[in-house]
């Protein structure tokens, strides 16, 4: 088997080499002068050229239309939907000035190929066209920076601060959500404090702790048409929270908090009737590599009715054990001081 | 004025009296390998650089072939990679180190050294009038250490633990915890070793490429005289020189980190059980110093394949490139931008929105000058007396790619678009178009173009058109597609997908791409059969094979140590004066004295 691959990567080796001694006698043989052999590639080429730029436009925009269906299904955020927007604005913009360019490029190939009669045009520079297109360029990207920037900042900073509070946790190879419970407070935690049976190394002294939820299985629920304030953390390396169909991503740094808002605006039962695929579900799944199983780090996400969510919430696990807020209630007896000092 | 003058005379004086003298007492060593002339440097980079992309080229069809068919077995992959390849499955971890090495070894050793090495060694002297570079001996250093630093990456392969494997960006606690990944091992070791290598290397050879372009040029070479690829070597070294020593400091901490303790990226972590010490450093540092030189390094891969279109494309259109100082302008802009853009690679690291928004407007302020200087190439063709020559071919690729690729950068530079395609196929097709595809199709043209004066010989030029068609088809068949895998919201760097069962359907596009790469791997092999039988066999080639006006092609085929023998030749007009209405020919080589040229001379020329 692979003397007989060796054999044929050889001899395929020596048909070029043949090929290229055969090409060059001809091109000796034949007694053409280098400028007739360079005419005849000119011809043959520019043709190719153009060839190439209607067959290759034409198939992008096949393709464009072909897997037009397999792309991300409408966005399920409220933010999202104008991100899509200013994704097609941008797409238009940009598309425009592809098919000009690539156009004018090909074409003048064609057109002005070589020819002995013929001199080029002498014309070095020419003030007024590069002004305009100088100019023209700055407009419409001034025109794009502004609109991408005011999303930008709706998005990252312009939002109400009374999101339900959702930490997304992430560690080599899975994910972990918590929910603040009715205080819509986190807990404290601290990297020291983990342990099998304290995955987030929250800090049960901390009474925000006290009503704080965590997913026991490998699937979080999302409640439709409510803000959510996502804290995003990690306990080794970095991570990165992306979730494609909310338009949502942020990465999970070790040491550091970091924070999304955005609201779900369609159920999981919702988009299944949308895409017609009743198998659909939403994801979150990590993107930034993080490890050998990295690919296989992920979460399925419902987003239901806020009703089905509370009853949801009350099925997953306190993330204070029962025993340890047993023994903290009883505790409730002594000096709220000396509580103080040992949450310090 | 006049001490320079003497120092040329004194200069060809001096190398006039021992030019002969060298060559009679070279020997193997001093001639091929420690050599200090700048063309034997150049070829010795060339080749180097070829090697390590076949290599690199062959990573990528082995994590293509996993990418395609994640469930098939190739029991050949046992033979090549070992145990990394069992019952011809890939291993996964196997499968980051691929990705990484190919993506280093690409960027650094193949586009940055290649590129660079090749073709400022080769240019710069013949282009500005200099016997060698400033210092032949560091010069040589410079391969060296370029050499030493391939072959440390290349022996990473062999390690038991395997390369580093957390993406060329290497970004800590993964690059910096052997716990989290094997590869973060010895690997990773081995990784940080042959980037400070290169660095000494980039080093060495940017700081000559600028004392030679500033303090060698010959008499009447002004600054606006020197060809277009010569203002590209030159910016492309200082942004190199201001650039690449930060990445040493971030290597730097990086290795304190791992070996002795220190937490400058690293804070809170618990891993395999056990929470480690590091506290009050942060990750993100890292990402600030790796991009404070990774955005320059795109414009160093980048630049000098523009320089070099820049003159292939006015060389074979026979007309003046448009907009000389406009193009200068335009790389100088674009180099400043790239020292202040870094942050776009970071929009969702949790960076402070605010600064989002000022790096996602000095971002998109540098499609400014890309869009003059693609306006620019494209007013160049127009009304041109176009020569398809290989090399203008690849040249025009060039522009298309910069064109595809400079786009969808809009879109990743814009903040909000960002959120939701950071990281994904989308982000891989743009910068494989812009950076991988623009510069290494730069760098063909400029072996096409440059091969006679590197050898005096042709290359077969039907052979190179197989080779440019093969290759332009393919690299729009395996990048393009992958933009509808990026809006799918596939995320890069996974080694199958099993996370999504909607992103299954997107196999055939994945099959597609695989196919594509493995006919455009076999296109190269043409090229390098070319390229290596073209040397020793190649039809010779006359003086001045395209009929271009810069000085290398005034030297004597023949290579000679000193480049010219006699006096170095005086300069007396810019390179671009092709098609000139009234000359006898459709070019006046720089050495041309408008005395001699009254019957196309224009007003103002003196």
């Amino acid at each position: 088997m692979d003397f007989l691959t060796i054999l044929a990567l050889v001899l395929g080796i020596l048909v070029i080499v043949r090929l290229m001694n055969v090409s060059q006698l001809a091109a000796v043989l034949s007694g053409d002068n280098e400028e007739d052999e360079q005419d005849r590639h000119n011809h043959l080429n520019r043709i190719g050229m153009m060839f190439f730029m209607v067959v290759g436009l034409g198939l992008m925009i096949y393709m464009t239309f072909k897997y037009k269906p397999f792309m991300l299904p409408e966005a399920a955020s409220k933010h999202g939907v104008k991100i899509d927007f200013l994704l097609n604005l941008n797409f238009a913009v940009i598309g425009l000035v592809f098919f000009i360019t690539q156009i004018f490029l090909f074409w003048f190939v064609y057109k002005y190929i070589h020819d002995r009669k013929r001199r080029a045009l002498f014309y070095p520079e020419n003030h007024k066209l590069e002004f305009i297109w100088t100019i023209v360029p700055t407009i419409v990207l001034a025109a794009l920076i502004v609109t991408g920037l005011k999303e930008w900042n709706q998005i990252t900073q312009n939002h109400p601060d009374d999101g339900m509070k959702v930490q997304v946790y992430g560690y080599q190879f899975n994910w972990i959500a918590r929910y603040a419970g009715p205080d819509n407070k986190l807990g404290r935690s601290n990297f020291k404090l983990i342990s099998d049976t304290n995955p987030l190394g929250v800090d049960y002294s901390d009474p925000a702790s006290a009503d704080d939820i965590m997913t026991k299985g490998n699937e979080m629920l999302l409640p439709k048409g409510v803000p959510i304030q996502f804290q995003f953390n990690s306990r080794d390396v970095i991570h990165s929270a992306y979730f494609p169909h909310f338009r949502t991503q942020m990465n999970c740094v070790p040491g550091m908090n970091t924070a999304f808002y955005m609201e779900p605006t369609i159920t999981t039962d919702e988009m299944r009737k949308i895409t017609n695929n009743d198998k659909f579900d939403y994801i979150l799944v990590c993107n930034k590599v993080c490890g050998v199983a990295h690919y296989s780090m992920k979460m399925k996400v419902s987003v239901v009715e806020p009703a089905a969510f509370t009853a949801w919430l009350g099925g997953e696990k306190k993330v204070v054990p029962a025993d340890f807020a047993a023994a903290a209630s009883d505790k409730k007896e002594t000096p709220p001081a000396v509580q103080q000092t040992s949450a310090l | 004025m006049e001490v320079k003058e003497n120092m040329h005379v004194a200069d060809a004086e001096m190398h006039g009296g021992h030019d002969h003298h060298d060559d009679h007492h070279q020997t193997f060593w001093t001639k091929y390998v420690f050599s200090t002339d700048h063309k034997m440097i150049s070829k010795q980079f060339l080749i180097t650089a070829i090697i390590m992309a076949f290599l690199a080229m062959g990573m990528s069809m082995i994590f293509r072939l996993q990418l395609a068919w994640p469930n098939e077995s190739f029991p050949f992959l046992e033979h090549i990679i070992g145990k990394w390849g069992k019952n011809g499955k890939l291993d996964p971890g196997f499968y980051l180190a691929l990705v990484t090495i190919h993506g280093t070894i690409m960027v650094f050793m193949v586009l940055t050294g290649g590129l660079s090495g090749t073709f400022s060694n080769l240019l710069i002297p013949l282009q500005v009038g200099a016997r060698d570079m400033a210092s032949g001996f560091l010069n040589m250093l410079s391969y060296w250490f370029f050499f030493a630093s391939s072959v440390v990456m290349f022996s990473s392969l062999f390690i038991e633990s395997g390369p580093a494997s957390g993406g060329w960006t290497v970004y800590p606690p993964l690059s910096a915890l052997p716990q989290a990944i094997p590869g973060s091992g010895l690997g990773m070791t081995l990784w940080l070793v042959s980037m400070v290598l290169f660095i000494v290397s980039a080093l060495l050879g940017g700081i000559n490429y600028i004392a030679t372009v500033i303090n060698l040029r010959t008499k009447g070479m002004s600054m606006t005289r020197l060809p277009l690829t010569v203002w590209a070597f030159l910016i492309t070294a200082i942004l190199g020189v201001l650039s690449f020593p930060v990445l040493v400091a971030a290597a730097l901490l990086l290795v304190f980190d791992r070996s002795m303790g220190t937490s400058f990226y690293l804070s809170d972590i618990f891993i395999g059980g056990v929470p480690l010490e590091h506290t009050g450093g942060s990750p993100i540092l890292y990402q600030h110093l790796f991009w404070f030189l990774g955005h320059p390094e795109v414009y160093i891969v980048l630049l000098p394949a523009l320089g070099l279109a820049s003159e292939v494309i006015s060389t074979m259109s026979r007309k003046p490139i448009f907009g000389y100082k406009a193009m200068i302008g335009s790389m100088l802009v674009i180099a400043f931008l790239s020292f202040i853009v870094w942050g776009h690679h970071m929009f969702i690291t949790g960076m402070n929105p605010f600064l989002g928004s000022v790096f996602v407007f000095t971002t998109l302020l540098v499609a400014i000058p890309s869009a003059v200087k693609v306006f620019n190439y494209i007013a160049t063709l127009w009304k041109a007396n176009i020569v398809l020559s290989p090399a203008m071919m690849f040249a025009i690729g060039l522009v298309s790619f910069f064109i595809t690729g400079g786009l969808t950068g809009i879109i990743l530079g814009d903040s909000a678009l960002d959120i939701n395609i950071h990281d994904t196929y989308f982000v891989v097709a743009h910068f494989h178009i812009v950076m991988g595809s623009s510069a290494i199709f730069g760098m063909f043209a400029g072996v096409y173009h440059w091969f006679p004066r590197m050898y005096g010989r042709m290359m077969n030029k039907t052979m190179g058109y197989i080779h440019f068609w093969l290759t332009i088809i393919c690299v729009y068949g395996v990048f393009f597609p992958m933009h509808f895998l990026g809006l799918a919201g596939v995320p890069r760097r996974y080694y199958a997908n099993t996370a999504y069962e909607s992103w299954d359907q997107l196999i055939n596009i994945n099959q597609l791409v695989t196919v594509f790469a493995i006919i455009a791997g076999v296109a190269q092999v043409i090229f390098a059969i070319n390229f290596f039988y073209s040397m020793f066999k190649g039809r010779k080639a006359r003086q001045n094979p395209w009929n271009s006006n810069t000085l290398e092609w005034t030297a004597p085929i023949e290579h000679l140590h000193g480049n010219w023998p006699g006096a170095i030749p005086e300069v007396h007009r810019w390179p671009y004066d092709y098609s000139k209405p009234g000359a006898k020919e459709d070019f006046i080589p720089q050495t041309v004295p408008f005395s001699q040229t009254p019957e196309s001379n224009q007003p103002g020329d003196h």
